[in-house]
């Protein structure tokens, strides 16, 4: 080869790297931020746990989990989240069912839309003090049902500091959040497969159990997985609500971190390696559901 | 009365009558055709014979029996979508398994029906494939077999050659069209493609804005329109404009040039000014015999279609298309150059007034 | 045809009854403070506080440089991909979505437990510091909203054909993304950033764990210790959040916008 040639075959490539290296200036900050502010953070807890306070690597933090209290913290934690996840998926689908495929007037869509935005980010403080308010000892449901119905919630056993007043308190952004991910999925449903499923003999149900629930089943799992996780992290509004009187896992680490329990910040790390594990294990599950029933997708 | 009955059939929304009037009776085995543009109301009834519709008024019989008011599920009646609709869930074989599956079949009756769709329309190895995986073409035959395979009492389609590229549009209506008289499906076909329409039918049913224009076979229509919208919209036409010399001898003259039209001159006075029409396939260039009329002009455009070349002739405040065969051994004319054209003397279409 | 929307029209109205009524009786509440009788001595009191004042603004100012360090993260990173380094697509988005997945209370701790004073990056040493790891820690529960914001935004004008006509005309980088992204993707911008708002405006966890004082303290401390102020302050933050999302609607006009598809 010619050197003239070499060097003409040569320039676009330079030209090429120098207009690459400019596209990795665009997604570098990104990534160091990502590193920097999310991931080493997360990795760094997750070598806490497993050292001790001088550094050298030990099993012992994993071991101090299994004690009564932290062990009923997670399982209510888990059982709350699933709770609240699943009811919220199921509320959440029937009403972005009805908004989209119910046939009803065309303006509840954007309200409902609108109002699902604020009420899933919604949570926090300010939820706990609305439930309070509705469904405390003094709220305005509480007073009504016995002052109308004569029926005590409090003989009945209900207590918004327990498990099924967090659940009812968290499906307030949970509902919501399912709406929102769930609309355009419903969207994406093509009326000519429901008319191509009917004129072919099938039933409605046959229609959702052969077509539409498969085809949304990935966007509902994903979904519910989100709220899961949702739910599992959630701080503020069971802090706000209950204190620390509910033993939950994120009130725990919170009240760790805090240092309002005895001080001991490996514990606290190895708690929250468990919240890692259980997050990830669920998104594990769904990975792995959903590449069972996914083939179709490209 | 025929296999698919319609009587009376009307639809309306509102205060807008999308279909009125509708009758028709098709006969056991009959390919027939709704052919007109987009909101012409051939889609709806299509859908009213498939039950995604009720209609307004009017009665639907299948072999009979009275469907009106049948849901899509108990009409037995098969239907392919411009969209192919495909389950994206399903593989193709499942797919086209779909419907014996949600009758209760067994499983063995099942596999070897599935088997023997897919070698009609020639994919038995595309089984496994999920539709993504398919091309339009063999998404559209998967979506034949699957409206087949349940054997049902009518076939309708629903443009569903319009999503394909043009190649795979003409052989697969070739194949539609032998799948069904292989099997004396009754089928009905809407699309807004004439060409389709006159290629495959038995029977075409020409549609504008919810009437039925005109009925009859591709013959009939194309060399008999009964309307002036059948005329315009079936065929590319030339309408030019042209004084009448004299009604009695069908004398007339366009941009001062005398032709003779033997067609029907009711109610023509001698004077005044009518659009003619003329199909361009008519018109040859140079020759003709004294039976024809000639006519002098410039050549304005030619446009290389293939097969075909199409010129478009200008005398004067008027102009026409016509098609030529493509001659390997002659050039196209060039632009600018004088031609004589010819037609026969009963092509000449005279039309109402205030056709334009 | 009537009979089958009973059942869409039931799931509306027990999906209202359950939203509305906690509003309800929120604001009720709210307006129990002076005995017997209605009263807005609550929503008095809570403006009235200097720590209402003073922690709201603190919160409004963070959230503000938030937005302005997650639109300079996250604009020139969803354009890259679309238009330069589209194969990298599935582990940024993997990226945004993960603070979905890992609750904020985890990544507050590896902060607290990284960067403590006597470490490499000491940004819980002085306030100045912890106030910029809190708005990025806000950045980063803010990401998966700002990024799908963005990126859809993006997708819509079809960024890649833009550059590429832009480029035809002799635009350089700069010139283009300031010059016809940016102003393209503005809708999407504003979106992103009331939701941001939204998100960061009554946050809790990572404000009191990096001991800052925001208004999400700020409303627990109140609640520990007040009984009718709560209720305001909730109706409060609620007016808050709806302003951010109504004027999402108002921007995103005609078109339909969702905060995760």
């Amino acid at each position: 080869m010619s050197r003239q040639a070499e060097i003409a075959a040569a320039v676009p490539v330079m030209r090429r790297e120098r207009r690459l290296s400019w596209a990795w200036l665009g997604v570098g900050p990104f990534f160091l931020f990502a590193l920097l502010f999310l991931i080493l953070p997360t990795l760094d807890l997750v070598i806490g746990a497993f050292q001790t306070p001088d550094g050298s690597f030990t099993l012992d933090n994993l071991a101090r989990l299994n004690q009564p209290t932290i062990v009923s913290a997670y399982l209510i934690s888990v059982q709350v989240s699933i709770a609240s996840a699943l009811l919220g998926a199921a509320a959440g689908f029937f009403i972005a069912y009805a908004v989209v495929l119910g046939k009803l007037p065309k303006f509840l869509r954007p309200f409902v839309t609108t109002f699902s935005g604020v009420a899933s980010q919604f949570a926090g403080i300010p939820l706990a003090f609305a439930f309070l308010a509705t469904l405390g000892p003094t709220g305005l449901v509480t007073a009504w049902l016995d002052q109308y119905l004569g029926i005590s919630l409090r003989a009945l056993g209900f207590n918004i500091l327990s498990f099924w007043g967090l659940t009812i308190t968290y499906l307030y952004f949970q509902i919501p959040l399912m709406i929102l991910i769930l609309m355009p999925a419903l969207d994406g449903l093509r009326k000519e497969w429901r008319e191509a499923a009917s004129i072919l003999g099938a039933s409605p149900w046959q229609y959702w159990r052969y077509v539409a629930l498969p085809v949304l089943w990935p966007s509902l799992l994903g979904a519910t997985i989100l709220l899961f996780a949702n739910a599992f992290g959630a701080v503020a509004t069971a802090y706000a609500l209950t204190g620390s009187s509910l033993n939950i896992v994120p009130i725990l680490l919170y009240a760790q971190i805090r240092g309002d329990v005895l001080h001991d910040p490996h514990l606290g790390y190895a708690l929250a390696l468990g919240m890692i594990v259980i997050t990830g294990l669920a998104n594990i599950g769904y990975i792995w559901l959903r590449q069972r029933s996914e083939r179709w997708l490209k | 009365m025929g296999f698919l009955d319609l009587e009376g059939v009307q639809k309306v929304y509102g205060q807008n009558t999308v279909v009125q009037n509708f009758n028709l009776s098709i006969a056991r085995g009959e390919f027939v055709s709704f052919l007109g543009p987009s909101g012409c109301g051939k889609t709806t009834t299509l859908r009213m014979i498939a039950g995604f519709e009720v209609p307004t008024a009017g009665t639907i019989r299948i072999d009979g029996r009275d469907v009106t008011d049948l849901k899509p599920n108990q009409r037995n009646v098969g239907m392919v979508f411009q969209s192919y609709a495909l389950f994206p869930n399903l593989t193709a074989a499942e797919n086209v398994a779909f419907g014996l599956r949600v009758a209760g079949q067994p499983r063995e009756a099942i596999r070897k029906r599935v088997e023997e769709m897919l070698s009609i329309i020639k994919l038995p190895q595309l089984g496994d494939r999920y539709p993504y995986q398919l091309s339009g073409g063999q998404q559209q035959r998967v979506a034949l077999a699957r409206a087949l395979a349940v054997s049902p009492a009518v076939l309708l389609l629903d443009e569903p050659l319009s999503a394909l590229d043009a190649k795979i549009r003409v052989s697969l209506r070739q194949e539609i069209r032998s799948l069904q008289r292989e099997l004396g499906i009754t089928t009905v076909y809407v699309t807004h493609d004439q060409e389709e329409a006159l290629s495959m039918s038995d029977r075409i049913v020409v549609m504008s804005e919810g009437r039925m224009e005109q009925v009859g076979t591709p013959f009939d229509i194309y060399n008999y329109p009964a309307t002036r919208f059948v005329a315009s919209f079936v065929g590319t036409l030339n309408i030019m404009d042209a004084k009448i010399v004299d009604p009695l001898s069908g004398r007339l003259a366009i941009d001062g040039q005398e032709v003779v039209s033997t067609r029907g001159m009711n109610g023509v006075r001698a004077g005044e000014t009518r659009p003619i029409a003329l199909r361009p396939e008519a018109i040859t260039i140079d020759g003709g015999g004294d039976d024809r009329n000639r006519m002098e002009g410039t050549i304005e455009e030619v446009a290389f279609l293939g097969a075909v070349v199409r010129i478009r002739v200008r005398f004067g405040e008027n102009a026409v298309w016509l098609d030529t065969f493509n001659n390997p051994g002659v050039a196209p004319p060039a632009r600018g150059s004088k031609a004589t054209v010819s037609f026969g003397r009963s092509d000449l279409l005279l039309l109402e007034a205030e056709a334009r | 045809m009537k009979s089958s929307r009973f059942a869409p029209w039931l799931a509306i109205a027990l999906g209202a009854i359950y939203f509305i009524v906690p509003l309800v009786a929120t604001f009720e509440f709210s307006l129990r403070k002076r005995r017997g009788e209605y009263s807005f001595d609550a929503y008095a009191w809570v403006f009235a506080d200097q720590r209402f004042i003073e922690s709201f603004t603190y919160s409004t100012v963070v959230a503000i440089v938030t937005i302005a360090v997650g639109v300079l993260l996250v604009v020139p990173t969803a354009y890259t991909i679309r238009v330069r380094l589209p194969r990298l697509r599935p582990v940024v988005e993997f990226i945004t979505l993960m603070p979905l997945v890992i609750p904020a209370i985890i990544i507050v701790f590896g902060y607290l437990r990284l960067y403590n004073s006597s470490s490499w990056l000491p940004l819980t040493s002085s306030r100045r510091a912890t106030d910029l790891l809190l708005v990025f820690s806000y950045a980063t529960l803010a990401l998966p909203y700002m990024y799908r914001a963005v990126d859809t935004g993006m997708r819509a004008i079809d960024a890649r054909t833009l550059t590429e006509a832009a480029q035809s005309l002799g635009a350089s980088w700069l010139t283009i993304i300031l010059r016809v992204i940016l102003p393209n993707v503005r809708v999407a911008l504003l979106s992103g950033a009331f939701l941001t708002f939204a998100i960061v405006i009554g946050e809790f966890t990572m404000a009191s764990l990096l001991d800052r004082p925001a208004f999400g303290p700020y409303m627990q401390n109140i609640g520990a210790n007040r009984a009718y102020e709560p209720s305001a302050l909730a109706v409060i933050a609620f007016v808050v959040t709806w302003a951010c999302m109504g004027l999402i609607q108002l921007f995103g006009r005609g078109r339909r916008f969702t905060a995760i598809e």
